[in-house]
């Protein structure tokens, strides 16, 4: 990489940084509980609008793994999320009615959050649709992994979104609010993926799984991108580019071995496709507040009734992480 | 009462377990001395003193500074050392352990042990030749450069400083009486031993050497113990396992069963919140640990399984955290797989013969322009691949390793032609799994029984072959990995039976030889004058060969000649 091309990545982050700054004015504190933070917590960190019954199963998921604090930005929910969030004694919560697609998707008040209250601490960001599952996840706490990271110098840990679904069609399997998503969407395509690697930012791009397979069999180059790197050992210069899929600098992006070997990489389970997908598909096409105007929202309900059903002959039921690491979605690589 | 073995005990974090550890040590007689590194904060230390302060037995030895891999941890041991053999007379044997080793057997076990070998030093003690462990490839260097610079710290100047002394021929010399050997920096030794070692006449010599060694935590007591043991043996008392980047392996609660297979007495380095390893192998007597027949080779299998996997990785699996560079993929697919170039063109239904044939999972055109011909004619494969064109050519390098990585364990095999997308090809060819089995010219068949106009067909017959032309200038090439094996459809046609038994003997090599059914060819009536009119119209071909017993067998031959 060019001392030119190094210098405009270097520009890029400091205007990523500057939106965050300046977005921090969009958020309204509704509980601010940060004063419990110790140096060593792990932090959760998500933009939700309207997740008011997935929450208590995401919260008591991430729990079990050992996050300690959660911090939130309600983007304008109208079911009482932000009510929800307001009584967990472990949460932080920021509102805004700005819009998600004027802040990069939620990013820049992310960004904002973590440069104030995750410097120097281990930070994961997620949807509340998105679950993390890495090795050991069932027999060792997340501290147990940010602390190997650490000894090894490892400041950025991967975990490819997993998309998941259920046998048959989406509307006929209702999810009840509270209820593990998995017991329902607990099916995956176990190896459609492809990788290339981005040059510019260093970071591969993963594409493919049943939404490749399914709603852009005939324009894959439009397929939504699968790579994370949802957990990082932040520092307030440091700056998510799009999404959780890259991050400046970009060194931060090498999560990968390419010598042959493999490094630890985790998965996270994308609870997207239940029940509620259709008619959320319908709502977000028409607000136009997501990625490529919602273009994915859109192949689906463009397709109707008929492609309902994202599962096949060769979609894998979901049973652990051991299995993932199996298939080759994720690795331990040096862990043991 | 005093027991006869005495514990020093290095730490620096997780105190509260250290005094756990220290109470545990103490409980069962073994006086102990802590050193803490004094970076730790004076509240935390005072905490320390506190949950230890009703046993005698524990002491604390001077503080000194550490950092990884300098002569402080060796200062802090010696120092300690020293004031264990002089406050414990009793003392017979010293272990040198870390607030993150946790005993896996009863204490009194252990002091059982050593009383029957009085006299044996155990520490793991190698000759710099013969150790392969070594971070950094420093191995005898490690004794005659200096290193004034932090590894972990300074990592660039480190390496430009060794590269220096190198170029330059820089040597330290060994002082008399020194023999470097290397090893586990945890050590069990007797008094005798540690006393000369201590209380050596030229040990300020000794030291002032050691301290410009790098590492001497793992090379003094290993060398000097060589110097003075009358007994000894060279291997740790402490489980202590290393990946490759030099950092210990930690213990977690999911290792208590494999804990319990080793053989050793202690492990390092237990994960300070492991509940489970704490409250099992520190519960005091009657010990409740699992008795497990030991099986060291099953620990030693598990982490070096790990090393494995992080310095070569599974073959063939191109994820999100291994994408190796162009020929560092050790290997470039998953498993071996076959590939027929030509034949479905020269046989009807050869797909079906072969499947029929061999166990493999006979494909029709994985590459085909229309649609992925998947074996059985199915939309989906393993993995959820899909017989999409677009989803293919979308990165088919992607799909092809893919569908080798997801039915591994099962011998694929697929057809070939020069109508096919021909993007893997390079790939293919550059693969040691792939076997390429090809019959050139057979395109010329189905063209010549192809209705319509003899111009657009001769265009056709010019495209397929310079198609192929590149395709066998690939598979030809001095760089290929592939095992190729190419027949023109003239040398194929001399002895079919022996290729076809050659193939089922490669593909299914367990059957018993001879076929049991031969496919059925294609009629070649017509297709010499076929190639005659294709010459006529000002084409050359050929890749078709030498047609035996054709009827315009001089125009062949002159063919020949001319193609060369």
């Amino acid at each position: 990489m060019g001392f030119w091309q190094g210098y405009r990545l270097r520009l890029r982050r400091r205007r990523l940084l500057w939106r965050s700054f300046r977005s921090r004015r969009a958020l309204t504190a509704l509980a601010d509980r940060t004063s419990a933070l110790d140096p060593d917590s792990i932090l959760l960190f998500s933009t939700l609008r309207n997740e008011r019954n997935r929450l208590p199963w995401f919260l008591d998921y991430y729990r079990r793994l050992g996050v300690r604090h959660f911090l939130m930005v309600d983007n304008g929910s109208t079911d009482g999320t932000a009510d929800y969030l307001v009584t967990q004694p472990d949460v932080s919560v920021w509102h805004t009615d700005a819009s998600y697609r004027a802040a990069r998707f939620g990013m820049d008040w992310i960004g904002w959050l973590q440069i104030r209250y995750g410097h120097g601490r281990w930070c994961l960001v997620v949807d509340a649709d998105e679950f993390l599952v890495y090795p050991f996840c069932d027999t060792r706490p997340l501290a147990a992994l940010t602390e190997w990271l650490d000894t090894g110098g490892q400041r950025s840990f991967p975990a490819m979104l997993l998309d998941m679904y259920p046998k048959g069609p989406l509307e006929m399997q209702p999810c009840r609010p509270g209820q593990n998503p998995f017991e329902v969407a607990g099916w995956f395509d176990p190896g459609n993926y492809t990788a290339v690697r981005n040059e510019r930012f260093g970071n591969l791009w993963i594409q493919g799984g049943p939404r490749a397979r399914v709603f852009f069999s005939d324009a894959p180059e439009r397929a939504p991108a699968l790579n994370k790197i949802p957990l990082v050992k932040w520092n307030r210069r440091y700056a998510y580019v799009a999404s959780t899929h890259m991050l400046l600098p970009r060194g931060l992006n090498l999560v990968y071995d390419e010598w042959g070997g493999e490094r630890s990489s985790g998965c996270l389970l994308h609870a997207k496709f239940l029940n509620d997908f259709p008619a959320r598909a319908a709502e977000e096409s028409r607000r136009r507040e997501h990625y490529q105007d919602g273009a994915e929202y859109r192949a689906y309900a463009d397709r109707t009734a008929s492609a309902t059903d994202l599962s096949c002959r060769w979609s894998e039921r979901y049973q652990n992480w051991r299995q993932l690491e199996i298939l080759g979605l994720m690795s331990t690589g040096g862990w043991t | 009462m005093t027991a006869t073995l005495g514990i020093v005990m290095l730490c620096h974090t997780a105190l509260d377990r250290a005094a756990q550890l220290a109470r545990h040590w103490a409980d069962a007689g073994c006086p102990v001395v802590i050193h803490v590194d004094r970076r730790v904060a004076t509240k935390d230390m005072n905490a320390l003193r506190l949950a230890v302060a009703d046993h005698s037995a524990i002491g604390f030895g001077k503080r000194f500074v550490c950092d990884w891999g300098t002569w402080s941890l060796v200062a802090a041991t010696q120092s300690a050392a020293e004031q264990l053999l002089r406050d414990h007379p009793g003392v017979r044997h010293v272990c040198l352990v870390s607030g993150m080793c946790l005993p896996l057997r009863p204490v009194a076990e252990l002091i059982a042990y050593l009383e029957a070998h009085p006299r044996t030093d155990f520490i793991e003690s190698v000759t710099t030749a013969d150790v392969g462990w070594t971070v950094g490839g420093l191995n005898i260097e490690r004794f005659t450069l200096r290193f004034p610079f932090s590894w972990r710290k300074r990592r660039r100047l480190f390496d430009r400083y060794v590269a220096l002394q190198r170029r330059l021929g820089l040597r330290r010399r060994i002082p008399d009486g020194v023999e470097p050997h290397l090893g586990s920096q945890w050590w069990c030794l007797t008094r005798e031993t540690l006393s000369a070692i201590l209380q050596a006449p030229d040990r300020a010599r000794i030291d002032r050497y050691f301290r410009r060694v790098w590492i001497p935590d793992e090379s003094y007591f290993q060398s000097l113990a060589r110097r003075y043991s009358t007994g000894l043996e060279s291997r740790s008392l402490t489980l202590s396992k290393f990946d490759p980047q030099g950092r210990p392996f930690v213990f977690y609660d999911d290792h208590l069963e494999l804990l319990g297979r080793s053989d050793c007495y202690l492990a390092r380095k237990v994960w300070p919140r492991a509940e489970r390893l704490f409250a099992t192998y520190l519960a005091p007597p009657p010990w409740p640990g699992q008795r497990l027949s030991p099986h060291p080779g099953r620990v030693d299998r598990q982490f070096s399984r790990a090393v494995e996997r992080r310095l070569r990785g599974r073959s063939g699996l191109y994820m999100q955290s291994r994408f190796p560079r162009p020929d560092r993929e050790n290997g470039k697919t998953a498993a071996p797989y076959s590939v027929f170039h030509g034949f479905t063109d020269l046989f009807e239904d050869f797909e079906g013969w072969l499947s029929r044939s061999t166990a493999a999972r006979v494909h029709g055109h994985l590459f085909a322009p229309d649609r992925v011909a998947f074996a059985g004619g199915e939309r989906f494969f393993h993995g959820a691949l899909s017989d999409s064109v677009d989803l293919r050519d979308y990165n088919p390098r992607a799909f092809l390793t893919s569908l080798i990585w997801n039915a591994r364990g099962d011998r694929q095999v697929f057809q070939f032609s020069p109508r096919d997308s021909q993007a893997c090809n390079g790939f293919i060819g550059q693969d040691t799994n792939a076997h390429v089995w090809a019959i050139t010219g057979t395109w010329a068949i189905p063209l010549m029984n192809q209705s319509g106009g003899f111009g657009a067909i001769r265009a056709e017959a010019a495209r397929l072959q310079r198609i192929e032309t590149r395709h066998l200038a690939i598979l030809r090439s001095a760089q290929v990995k592939a095992q190729v094996r190419i027949w023109s459809l003239g040398e194929f046609l001399e002895n079919p039976v022996e290729v076809l038994q050659a193939i089922l003997d490669e593909t299914a090599p367990r059957r018993p030889r001879g076929l049991g059914e031969v496919p059925a060819m294609r009629p070649l009536d017509g297709l010499a004058q076929f190639l005659q009119d294709l010459r006529n119209q000002g084409m050359q071909p050929t890749l078709v060969g030498d047609l035996p017993d054709a009827p315009a067998k001089g125009s062949a031959r002159r063919h020949r000649s001319v193609a060369g």
